[in-house]
């Protein structure tokens, strides 16, 4: 009986959130997943946005001389896991989520509103969340999804010189959520410029692809768009390979195009292209100080084998954002500590010009970006990246272009708005 | 000594047939349920609810209804995470289309609507029987999660396919959506979970689930005595199906608040459900629910201690927390393979015999 | 010949071949399931563990780098430059066959009697072991199988389809991955080999006596024991095969387990015990899957392989609930 009660006793003990930090710190919230289909992709990306926190610490004593704390809480890539680490980490004040999952984000899209604490989803997420109106708490600059599809287009139009006209496009995509949300931008633009547009499905995980492929085999199309994720891509770039299929003219989004999804293919990977919206490489001079300030001594995450990959490079880009904004917040409330709502403001007061990249070492890294209240979903500059398998490594084959503002703005407005009268959301005004 | 049956005395049937009918347990289930009711709701934060208490009672629902399926009539089914996404879809679909209707009608109706596709896909299993009838339903589960994320009108036409629940509310009190406040959540899964475990205790120990227990001993020989497999079976479907549905409905509108059938509603769903009946104990209605507590709040306890006590990354303990939820899987089946029910079974023999020995 | 003619053609090839992978997978549960009445779940796992060590040895990493570096502080990674392939693939064999040794010694040999569905979850307990223990091993990355066996499409096979379609159809040839037709010859060899095996050895003969009856064979000597740990190793060297095949086509990463999912089809259709069950299930489900989704799937919106594999199984349970190779299943009262 005696033993029983320690047990319970443990139990509720072990179930209590134990870590309680220093309230004086900025507290960034790590939602990271290292395990299970995607934990390769998150692990480099969670690595990145450590180590960009950690430079910070090192070199220059946190953000405005305040320390950074990165705790990391596993979600796996799954929503119960998400939910259960925002609300064990939420309490201790933290400043900012970004969860790297679509679906852990339109978990929290209303408990972060409620709980008015920031999210910010790059590149992935609820792409009509770009309107700071209805998404008071939500970002999701620089670039969206719609963006991606729009630039891809765009570039494909740049290579045919400017007309698309009775050109082919398929689109390859991941029978989820997020990989049906280029359909409708893709479809408008097929209408707009005149190219046919297929879609074909590939079901999760996607091991087996053989009809999917044999049927772009047997279509012959122009161009083939993908929107993959996991095991999907290796498989989609290595059957993509051997049925000889012309890899500069088969481009990924930005979840398709790291390392981990070309390197099994091999040399057939060889000219793949995806979507990027930040540099690639190592090639600036960030890298040197994270060379000489964490790798050195040893406090790179997972010893710094990661640094460089496209992943890595992502996640620290994540962390600037959330680090620039930070500094921001700081600055307009002139104040050392961060509330939720105070850190919202730096978010949308954020502007990221050529200069502050260069000051931060990452020169032509990223396009400038110029938040406000109503834009949450930054300028929407996308670029093109292509795999050199000799090499092994990526580089930017074109600049970062501009979507179609047109096509995209009407339909984030559209899916916004029936989010504010779905979920009774008067829009905010902003002045 | 602790544990008595002995002196309690009835003086009628009804008092003889009673849901409860030894003092003890009934003092004990009544003591619990107080506590749940009356104590719980005031103690209670965000990070419990949706931590640990909605996840335990939402999958305490979904085992009770898998356990009466697989526990008490034998048939073994993966098709859960299918069934449960019927439910949430039901749930989704009625809440914006009736947005007046009274919450647990919603939930109740998303339950019966998957007691009818659930007698659908249970047709096969007057035919197939074992391992091939728990193959067979991941026809279902594949089936039903391909279904809601082709045919748009299950999402409402939205540009992801994800379904959100939007906010409605029980008495002027938000149950659903981010304003809920935690006990209101908390107590609406708990009073349905309490209701039905209730009548669950019910039904298999009267006439349909000795009908369904003797199908599942033999069907043959039931058969034989006069139990119609045909009406056995499907009604244990129905049954299963309606408890695993309004286990979806409330896993999507008031535990995550948003789901997409392939993250929220996948095989591995299936597999958990499973996990728990077999681990809690087939057959046993407390067996659900030690099952459902261990498998959902093992995960979370291993990480705190690893995570939060030790400091370990986060890496290396998720690693380590499957490798050890394994090994504990295998411990407690090679310990006692009838589940933690049966060690509750033999604790209270010890109890009942303490101080003595014989 | 039309070019549609061709390409329905084309479909049923490539669906035969994908099915063979299937069977590969589905072999190593119709051993397991054959001599011990255990549904072995971590099949998929064991598959992903026996090429994750494969690849280590390759590549020279140093088992639980991570771990021990955590704890020491260290920088490990590699011991050296790796293994030839030959010897890597024997020494991952070793690996295995001490798993299945561990396996019986610790977990197996006390649920001697348990009721089938008591033992599937076992396996499952085993199957997320051998996940984070893979894991903590070797790493959670991806990383690239190559075992020298060819891959890419066969342009002899090209050229000659391409000869078959009528004048100026201007059809390119039909495609076949070498990868899948070696998988093929590999699934072929296997599979006499284990015929072989199992009815000219001595311990064959033991395994088809255990398989028939424990108790019979364990009153006529037969250690259940000692064939249990050989089947065991036999599944792993099967699932080291599957391992390697699938791992070549995506790399290896997490995602190899779930190819089990794939197999479960293909064992009811063809029966959990029966070895050219496995086979030629695999063969129906494959082209089965590839047809539909080739003619109707397109119609429904597309990928529809996932759960045809299973309605297509489930026809054919209606008819025969046991498989088509399946032992009959007789029950008396």
């Amino acid at each position: 009986m005696k033993l029983k009660k320690m047990g319970v006793a443990l139990l509720a003990a072990g179930l209590l959130v134990t870590s309680v930090p220093a309230m004086a710190d900025l507290m960034f919230p790590v939602l990271s997943y290292r395990t299970g289909p995607f934990g390769a992709n998150g692990a480099e990306n969670a690595d990145g946005y450590l180590d960009y926190f950690a430079l910070l610490n090192e070199r220059d004593g946190g953000i405005g001389g305040v320390k950074v704390q990165t705790p990391e809480c596993e979600t796996e890539y799954k929503p119960e896991k998400g939910v259960e680490c925002y609300e064990s980490t939420k309490g201790n004040g933290a400043l900012l989520y970004q969860p790297l999952s679509t679906g852990i984000t339109y978990q929290l899209i209303p408990k972060v509103t409620a709980d008015k604490i920031p999210m910010l989803t790059p590149g992935y997420g609820r792409t009509s969340s770009a309107n700071g109106k209805v998404f008071e708490y939500v970002f999701n600059y620089p670039a969206n999804y719609w963006d991606g599809a729009s630039v891809g287009v765009k570039y494909m139009l740049d290579q045919e010189k400017g007309d698309l006209k009775g050109k082919k496009i398929t689109l390859v995509y991941h029978n989820s959520a997020y990989g049906k949300e280029p359909i409708r931008t893709l479809e408008e633009l097929s209408k707009k410029h005149g190219f046919t547009l297929k879609t074909i499905p590939v079901d999760s995980p996607g091991q087996e692809q053989k009809s999917q492929w044999l049927e772009i085999r047997r279509d012959k199309p122009d161009y083939v768009l993908m929107w993959g994720w996991g095991v999907m891509n290796q498989v989609a770039i290595s059957e993509a390979s051997k049925m000889g299929f012309p890899m500069d003219k088969f481009i990924g989004i930005w979840w398709a195009g790291s390392e981990n999804d070309v390197k099994p293919a091999g040399e057939g990977a060889n000219g793949y292209k995806a979507l990027t919206f930040h540099g690639v490489g190592k090639d600036f001079p960030i890298f040197k100080d994270i060379e000489t300030h964490l790798v050195a001594k040893g406090k790179a995450s997972n010893g710094g084998k990661n640094i460089g990959t496209a992943l890595y490079n992502r996640g620290l880009y994540f962390a600037m954002l959330a680090a620039e904004a930070a500094a921001t917040a700081q600055k307009i409330h002139n104040t050392k500590d961060l509330t939720g709502a105070q850190m919202r403001d730096g978010l949308e007061a954020l502007k990221l010009d050529k200069a502050r990249l260069e000051a931060l070492g990452l020169a032509n890294f990223a396009p400038e970006i110029t938040a406000s209240c109503e834009n949450h979903g930054g300028s929407g500059l996308v670029a093109v990246q292509q795999w050199d398998a000799k090499a092994g490594s990526w580089k930017l084959v074109s600049d970062f272009m501009q979507s179609d503002r047109e096509v995209i703005d009407a339909l984030i407005k559209a899916d916004s708005e029936a989010f504010a009268a779905e979920n009774k959301i008067t829009p905010r005004e902003c002045k | 000594m602790f544990y008595r049956e002995s002196g309690d005395f009835k003086t009628s049937y009804s008092a003889d047939q009673q849901t409860f009918p030894i003092r003890l347990d009934r003092h004990v289930v009544y003591g619990i349920l107080a506590f749940a009711f009356l104590v719980v709701p005031f103690l209670i934060n965000d990070y419990w609810e949706k931590s640990v208490l909605l996840p335990f009672l939402v999958w305490a629902m979904a085992a009770l209804g898998l356990n009466i399926l697989t526990g008490f009539c034998g048939q073994v089914s993966l098709g859960t995470g299918g069934f449960m996404a019927v439910g949430a879809y039901a749930c989704y679909k009625l809440m914006v289309a009736f947005p007046w209707l009274n919450m647990f009608i919603v939930v109740i109706l998303a339950g019966l609507i998957t007691a009818m596709v659930g007698v659908v896909f249970g047709l096969p299993s007057l035919r197939i029987k074992g391992f091939y009838l728990a193959v067979a339903t991941l026809a279902s589960q594949f089936f039903l999660v391909w279904l809601f994320n082709k045919v748009p009108w299950f999402y409402n036409y939205s540009a992801s396919g994800m379904i959100s629940a939007p906010e409605r509310t029980l008495f002027g009190i938000p149950v659903t959506g981010a304003e809920a406040p935690p006990w209101m959540t908390y107590l609406f899964c708990l009073t349905l979970v309490t209701i039905f475990a209730f009548i669950a205790h019910n039904l298999v120990r009267g006439r349909i689930g000795r009908s369904w227990m003797a199908i599942r001993d033999m069907d043959i020989a039931a058969e034989i005595i006069g139990v119609p497999p045909l009406k056995a079976k499907l009604s244990a479907f129905a049954v299963s199906s309606f408890y695993i549905g309004m286990s979806g409905a409330m896993l999507f509108a008031l535990y995550l608040g948003s789901a997409e059938p392939n993250d929220s509603f996948g095989i591995a769903k299936s597999f958990l459900v499973l996990f728990m009946i077999i681990i809690g104990g087939l057959g046993s209605i407390l067996g659900s629910f030690l099952g459902a507590a261990f498998l959902t709040l093992m995960p979370v306890l291993l990480k705190n201690i690893m995570v939060g006590w030790f400091g370990w990354p986060a890496d290396l303990a998720a690693h380590l927390e499957l490798l050890l939820i394994g090994a504990l899987i295998m411990f407690f089946l090679i310990v006692e393979p009838h589940g933690l029910a049966q060690l509750w079974r033999v604790t209270k023999e010890r109890l009942r015999l303490w101080p003595f020995p014989h | 010949m039309s070019p549609e003619l061709l390409n329905v053609l084309e479909v049923i090839i490539n669906g035969l071949l994908a099915g063979v992978m299937y069977s590969l997978v589905a072999l190593g549960f119709v051993l397991i399931y054959k001599a011990s009445g255990i549904f072995n779940y971590a099949q998929g796992v064991m598959a992903l563990f026996a090429a994750l060590t494969l690849v280590g040895f390759q590549t020279g990493q140093i088992p639980f780098a991570h771990v021990i570096n955590t704890i020491f502080g260290t920088h490990l990674e590699t011991w050296g430059p790796g293994l030839p392939t030959f010897f890597a693939i024997l020494l991952t064999m070793g690996v295995m066959v001490l798993f299945a040794y561990l396996v019986e010694r610790i977990v197996l040999r006390h649920m001697v009697n348990q009721a089938p569905i008591i033992l599937f979850m076992t396996t499952i307990g085993l199957a997320y072991f051998m996940e984070g223990f893979g894991d903590l091993m070797w790493g959670a990355d991806i990383k690239t199988m190559d075992v020298g066996l060819p891959s890419g499409a066969s342009t002899w096979f090209e050229t000659m389809t391409a000869g078959w379609a009528t004048e100026g159809s201007n059809y390119p040839g039909m495609y076949v991955d070498m990868l899948d037709v070696a998988a093929a010859g590999i699934a072929i060899l296997l599979v006499v080999v284990l015929t072989l095996f199992s009815q000219y050895t001595k311990t064959g003969r033991a395994l088809r006596a255990v398989a028939d009856d424990h108790q019979a064979a364990l009153t006529v000597g037969i250690s259940l024991r000692t064939i249990w740990v050989i089947v065991w190793s036999i599944a792993g060297f099967v699932a080291l095969v599957a391992g390697i095949m699938w791992g070549a086509k995506s790399g290896v990463q997490f995602s190899l387990s779930l190819i089990a999912l794939k197999a479960l089809p293909v064992l009811i259709l063809g029966g959990f015990t029966s070895i050219p069950g496995a086979i030629v299930g695999g063969l129906i489900i494959g082209v089965g899957e590839k047809l539909f989704e080739y003619s109707i799937g397109g119609m429904l919106g597309g990928a529809t392989e996932n759960w045809f594999a299973y309605v297509l199984a489930l026809f054919f349970l209606m008819f025969r609930p046991q498989g088509l190779f399946g032992e009959r299943i007789i029950e008396r009262v």
